[in-house]
């Protein structure tokens, strides 16, 4: 039995350094290659030595699909690709192609310059790495080779992110990278076609939770914001560059020109304006309302919110900054949170997901003092909020996708264990379908029952076809008889008849005979005439045919009627039959018939 | 499979093809040269043009390429291949009870829709004050001056489609991919690929599991914008339908731009102005990159550089998003991230500047020496008329022709007497002739079919040989109306043997490498799916409609094969008690007569007879004993 198999390298019953083995139709194929950006040592890592123990992956992996440009799906990417050694083919969508690179630079920056720590990949690597990328549209099939083929679809979660259905022969696999389920302010939602595959592997971040309305929940934060700025305070709101940063200003940005409010919005690095200029060139990518109206006005050209200076965050009066990274491990976040956290006017918004480690998952759990490198202690007085913003789906959401796809099998993966299994429960009993939840380095194998293809004879099936009458009913089934022939890799299935001639066989006609002797004083010629008349009256439903050639036809069975030599009154009938009819008639009329000549 | 070609205009195709159930309509191009024979329509009243004896000043109409060859209500799909080849699409969507899908590319369709608002914005807002339409009656028109008296099929033109009816055409488009597959009814599949021709173009796969048809429609193997051609995938055609190619085989399109551009700098420093009627999507985004190159260096930094059309500004916008249809060296400019083309910078600099027409602040931006960009090329209707009568009576101006649709003698017949310069560079990047059999030499598909204006020589240069397709086996010409029968033989269709099945089957080797196995089974055939699964009796329903019970299968009708060996025949008899037979050798084989039995059986290579009276254990144990040594089909 086919099987298909995967294997969470990272990612399993955990968030971070998403990387996924699948085997299937003997092609392996990893999924994401990211980082964890709750470690700081080797654990920060997928394990690929759980794939060679020595020497480069490029033999053991057919291809490597990339979803989006999160460095907790790209991140060790370089790392895989140069150090450990990988030259295949690496996919991913256009715009992941082109932000991907920058984000790992920034990485690679942070912890090399910053952090002084060697035995990490260097800039060039990160270019090497970036040459052997493919570039992937939206529902193009790529032929990775003749076998096995990817098609991605629009994930929603952040610019350029996408979904893949892998395919080998029958059988397939979808991986949903991060995505979500409902268009945001500039992103629409995922989607995908009824593929049906084999199994499904979604993310579960938000597997337990329904969140409420968007639109209150943006409320919620601009009344925050604006309440915050109103009073005199700072909020700081730490992001990453791109994403979920583009849709808060957006949000900002309408809501200030609304209001009319003059407090300063900053965006800090240089890379916000670049940012902000991906999405300008791939706006084919973002919600249909940005695409329709950017001829008359850019959405990502904002008009209230400037660039900022490391300088500004000593300035007095309010101001709203937006900082990199957002979950307060590095950088300049976590600059300005150290300057600000003193003052309990000020605060700081978490628009996402904090990864277990990192400060902002700290703050988020309460903690009010917090250890700094030195042994220093920061008092937190500031106002910590929490608002999910990340754009990942949740449980409805994930509900939905398996809905549209149908799958066969679900698999869990960037989640955690606990709700993991709050959701399998949910999903088992509602599409009664198995599914997994593997942890890192756990493999799960599901067995595929794939339909055998075969060439079916036109004439054949035209036949079988039209069994039905002149216009079969499609919705009929019917009966079929056919050869099939096993030939190399090809298989056939053609009418016996034809089959024998393909193959260059003969047919072997079987045929039987019987004499039957009975007394009838009439000419031979009446007695087959009344032989004719007597079976005709006798069996009924059969074509019975008297032939001018002197014989009688049932069915294909043939009467012939001759005098014996000795005596005239005795006649001789000669029955003869093939080997099919016998099969299908003799069965039903011999013994009668030939009772009947007898009698 | 067939093939209905309902346009003669090679550039312009509009075929339908019916292929395994399907009706595919590809491509439905709007032939406009018949508004050559109408006078221009001017912005503002012209006396000049309204005193031109003999002619009668009407508004564009328009010749749509189709005839009532067949049902255009059946049409399942049109598959489009750039976004010049669907301008006449309202006209089948819309008016002839079409309920099917168009297929097009993200660019065609954008393109496509600016460049129909265009056409529309041009005609409705010079508003005619009456419309004549009696002079298309067969005798009125036998009556009327010059090239009109020879125009054919006139009741074919039609009016202008309204802002409306586009609307309601693209919102029947599904957009596709390069390299998506796409099914239509289980039963085709259909994949565009890319053409290079222009954003977004494609050629198209229509094929089944067994058949493949290529259809080719405007591509480009030079560099240009666009993402460069797919030719590979062409390759294993058993039809390849081959439309498109350059209208002027003879003009190097790389020689054109340099003359352009001499010309171009020639006008300007003497003082003169440059009027450039052209599309707003294509050729321009090429002539706007050469002119940032060349504006430097010729010292025409200071000259201003207009783009008139009501679609100008999204044009040049719609071209700067489209990354992943461009070619190479472009995308890799996104990735920085900067806009693909340098028509961006132009802009930001002041040197090109866009306007939607000619009023409004155009006119008090407006300076000369200038070069203007404006359609319609056809000087027909559009902004390009008013400039015509503004530079036309001064020899210092200069109009180049970049597009290669119209005659630019005809274009000009209603201006004349004309003191502008004239300069005639088509710019054409479709395959020329050369290109196309070094295509076809590479891909080898079984049979091309193409216009019957590509097997033979242009009438003009009848000479010239190698201005046509030459191929072996000659291609199958298509004219306007002609059906074709495509050379096809459909023999196998795919089946699906579901696991259940294919686990019963016992295959028996017949020779070394081939197996048989006989299958009986159940068909089941949904939605041009065929699959077969073991005959099993559904669980009995009480009450059931007979129509619903799957049919019983009858035992099958088994095929004999082999022969029987003599000797080894002669040994099984004997192990079944049956020992004294005589045999008897004949031309054909052996006599074997049983004679315990009173019973003869004759073998034959082919055959063997089994004669025998009324003893039904007998035959059986017979029948039995020669099928041992047969194979069963």
């Amino acid at each position: 039995m086919p099987e298909i198999k995967v294997t969470p390298l990272g990612a399993g019953q955990d968030v971070g350094r998403s990387c996924i083995l699948v085997s299937i139709g003997g092609k392996n194929i990893m999924l994401d290659c990211g980082m964890h950006m709750g470690f700081n040592d080797d654990r920060r890592f997928p394990d690929f030595s759980y794939i060679t123990q020595n020497g480069r992956l490029t033999e053991f992996l057919d291809c490597v699909i990339i979803s989006h440009f999160h460095l907790d799906h790209c991140g060790a990417l370089p790392f895989m690709s140069e150090m450990v050694g990988y030259d295949g083919p690496i996919y991913m969508t256009h715009p992941t192609k082109a932000i991907c690179p920058i984000l790992l630079e920034d990485f690679r920056k942070i912890t090399v310059d910053k952090k002084g720590e060697t035995n990490f990949f260097t800039s060039q690597m990160i270019k090497d790495c970036m040459k052997k990328v493919v570039p992937l549209n939206l529902h193009q099939t790529v032929q990775v080779d003749d076998e096995l083929e990817i098609k991605a679809y629009y994930a929603g979660h952040v610019l350029g992110a996408a979904m893949v259905h892998i395919k080998v022969g029958s059988e397939s696999v979808v991986y949903t990278g991060d995505y979500n389920m409902t268009p945001d302010r500039h992103l629409g939602a995922a989607w995908i076609d009824k593929c049906r595959p084999d199994m499904l592997i979604s993310e579960s971040t938000y597997a337990t939770t329904i969140r409420d309305s968007k639109r209150c929940r943006e409320r919620d934060f601009l009344k925050k914001v604006h309440e915050s700025i109103e009073r005199g305070g700072k909020v700081l709101i730490p992001v990453f560059a791109l994403g979920r940063a583009q849709e808060l200003c957006i949000l900002l940005e309408t809501f200030w020109e609304r209001m009319n409010l003059k407090a300063p919005i900053y965006f800090s690095t240089g890379l916000t304006e670049k940012a902000n200029h991906y999405y300008k060139l791939f706006i084919t990518w973002t919600n249909q309302k940005i695409r329709k109206t950017f001829v008359q006005r850019n959405m990502f050209e904002f008009k209230h919110i400037k660039p900022f200076d490391r300088s500004y965050a000593d300035n007095p009066g309010p101001m709203v900054v937006f900082a990199t990274p957002g979950m307060l491990h590095a950088g300049q976040s976590l600059q300005i949170f150290k300057k600000w956290a003193g003052n309990e006017k000020n605060m700081v918004i978490m628009p996402g997901y904090c990864v277990q480690g990192t400060i902002g998952h700290k703050i988020l759990n309460g903690q009010r003092k917090l250890e700094m490198e030195g042994r220093a202690t920061l008092d937190v007085k500031l106002q910590v909020e929490y608002m999910s913003f990340s754009a990942h789906a949740d449980a409805k959401g994930i509900m939905q996708l398996i809905r549209m796809a149908e799958p066969r099998n679900m698999l869990l993966v960037h989640g955690e264990a606990a709700k993991m299994e709050f959701l399998k429960g949910k999903i088992e009993q509602e599409f009664s379908i198995d599914c997994y939840m593997p942890a890192n380095g756990e493999t799960t194998t599901v067995t595929t029952n794939p339909s055998v293809p075969v060439d079916i004879s036109l004439n054949l099936l035209k036949r079988e076809m039209a069994l039905g009458g002149p216009l079969p009913d499609p919705k009929k089934p019917r009966a079929m008889h056919g050869t099939l022939i096993m030939k190399e890799n090809s298989l056939k299935l053609v009418s016996s008849e034809q089959a024998l001639k393909e193959l260059g066989l003969n047919e072997h006609q079987l045929r039987f005979t019987c004499r039957v002797q009975l007394q009838d004083p009439h000419s031979d010629n009446d007695t087959l005439h009344r032989i004719y008349t007597h079976l005709k009256s006798v069996l009924k439903g059969y074509t019975i045919q008297h032939l001018p050639d002197g014989t009688v036809m049932v069915e294909s069975i043939v009467i012939k009627v001759s005098s014996s030599a000795e005596d005239a009154n005795t006649k001789v009938l000669l029955l003869s039959w093939i080997y099919e009819s016998v099969y299908r008639s003799l069965r039903v009329w011999q013994p009668p018939t030939l009772d009947i000549f007898l009698r | 499979m067939k093939l209905y070609c309902l346009s003669g205009h090679p550039t312009l195709p509009c075929n339908v093809l019916k292929f395994k159930s399907t009706t595919i309509m590809l491509d439905c191009g709007l032939d406009t040269t018949s508004v050559l024979n109408f006078l221009p329509l001017p912005l503002v009243h012209s006396p000049r043009l309204s005193k031109l004896p003999g002619w009668v000043s009407k508004d564009g109409t328009l010749n749509l390429e189709k005839k009532e060859l067949l049902d255009l209500s059946t049409i399942d799909v049109i598959l489009i291949s750039n976004y010049h080849c669907m301008m006449a699409l309202p006209y089948i969507t819309e008016h002839t009870g079409f309920t099917g899908t168009v297929y097009a590319t993200e660019p065609t369709l954008q393109i496509g829709r600016l460049l129909m608002e265009e056409l529309v914005n041009f005609m409705e807002r010079v508003p005619k004050a009456q419309s004549a339409t009696c002079w298309k009656n067969k005798e009125i028109q036998r009556m009327l001056p010059g090239p009109l008296k020879d125009a054919v099929e006139v009741w074919t033109w039609k009016r202008c489609y309204s802002m409306q009816e586009v609307n309601s055409a693209l919102s029947k488009v599904q957009l596709v991919g390069y390299s998506q597959k796409v099914e239509l009814f289980g039963a085709v599949q259909v994949s565009p690929l890319s053409s290079g021709y222009s954003l977004g173009s494609s050629n198209w796969i229509i094929q089944s599991h067994y058949e493949k048809v290529s259809y080719v429609s405007g591509s480009s193997l030079l560099t240009t914008h666009p993402q460069p051609m797919d030719q590979s995938s062409l390759k294993n055609s058993d039809v390849l339908i081959l439309t498109g190619l350059t209208q002027m085989p003879t003009a190097n399109p790389d020689g054109m731009l340099g003359e352009f551009c001499s010309n171009l700098a020639m006008t300007i420093r003497a003082g003169g102005n440059v009027l450039v009627p052209c599309y707003s999507s294509g050729v321009i985004y090429d002539l706007l990159e050469c002119l940032y190159q060349f504006i430097e260096s010729a010292n025409l930094g200071t000259t201003p550089f207009y783009f008139i059309s009501p679609v100008a500004n999204s044009s040049l916008e719609f071209s700067q998003i489209f990354a992943e249809w461009l070619c190479h060296n472009k995308q890799s400019k996104v990735y920085l991230p900067e806009p693909p083309f340098p028509h961006a910078e132009l802009i930001q600099t002041n040197k090109l500047k866009h306007y939607p027409s000619i009023h409004g602040d155009f006119s008090s931006e407006f300076r000369q020496p200038c070069v203007v960009f404006t359609g319609h090329p056809s000087l027909r209707f559009g902004d390009v008329v008013h400039f015509m009568e503004l530079w036309g009576k001064s020899s210092l101006n200069t109009i180049i022709f970049t597009e290669p649709d119209f005659s630019y003698l005809d274009a000009l017949a209603p201006y004349q007497p004309l003191a502008m310069k004239c300069v005639y560079c088509p710019i054409d990047t479709r395959l020329n002739f050369h290109q196309v059999s070094k295509l076809l030499k590479e891909v080898q598909p079984l049979h091309v079919v193409c216009p019957e204006q590509y097997t033979q020589p242009p009438l003009t240069q009848s000479h010239r040989s190698d201005l046509m397709l030459e191929l072996q086996p000659p291609p199958m010409p298509y004219r306007r109306c002609s059906v074709l029968n495509l050379p096809f033989r459909r023999c196998y269709e795919r089946v699906y043997i579901l696991p259940e099945l294919a686990n019963s089957l016992v295959p028996s080797e017949i020779k070394p490498g081939v197996s048989l196995a006989t299958v009986s089974a159940v068909l089941h055939s949904k939605d041009n799916k065929h699959t077969l699964q073991v005959s099993v009796l559904p669980p009995s329903k009480k009450r059931k409609r007979v129509m619903e019970e799957p049919p019983v299968v009858l035992a099958p009708k088994p095929l004999l094969s082999g022969a029987v060996p003599l000797d080894a025949f002669l040994a099984t008899l004997q192990k079944h008690g049956i020992t004294e037979v005589k045999v008897e050798e004949t031309a054909d084989g052996h006599i074997l007569h049983l004679q315990a039995e009173d019973t003869l059986i004759q073998l034959e290579e082919d055959g063997t007879h089994i004669v025998c009276d009324n003893n039904e254990p007998l035959r059986t144990t017979l029948r039995d004993l020669v099928l041992r040594f047969l194979q069963k089909l």
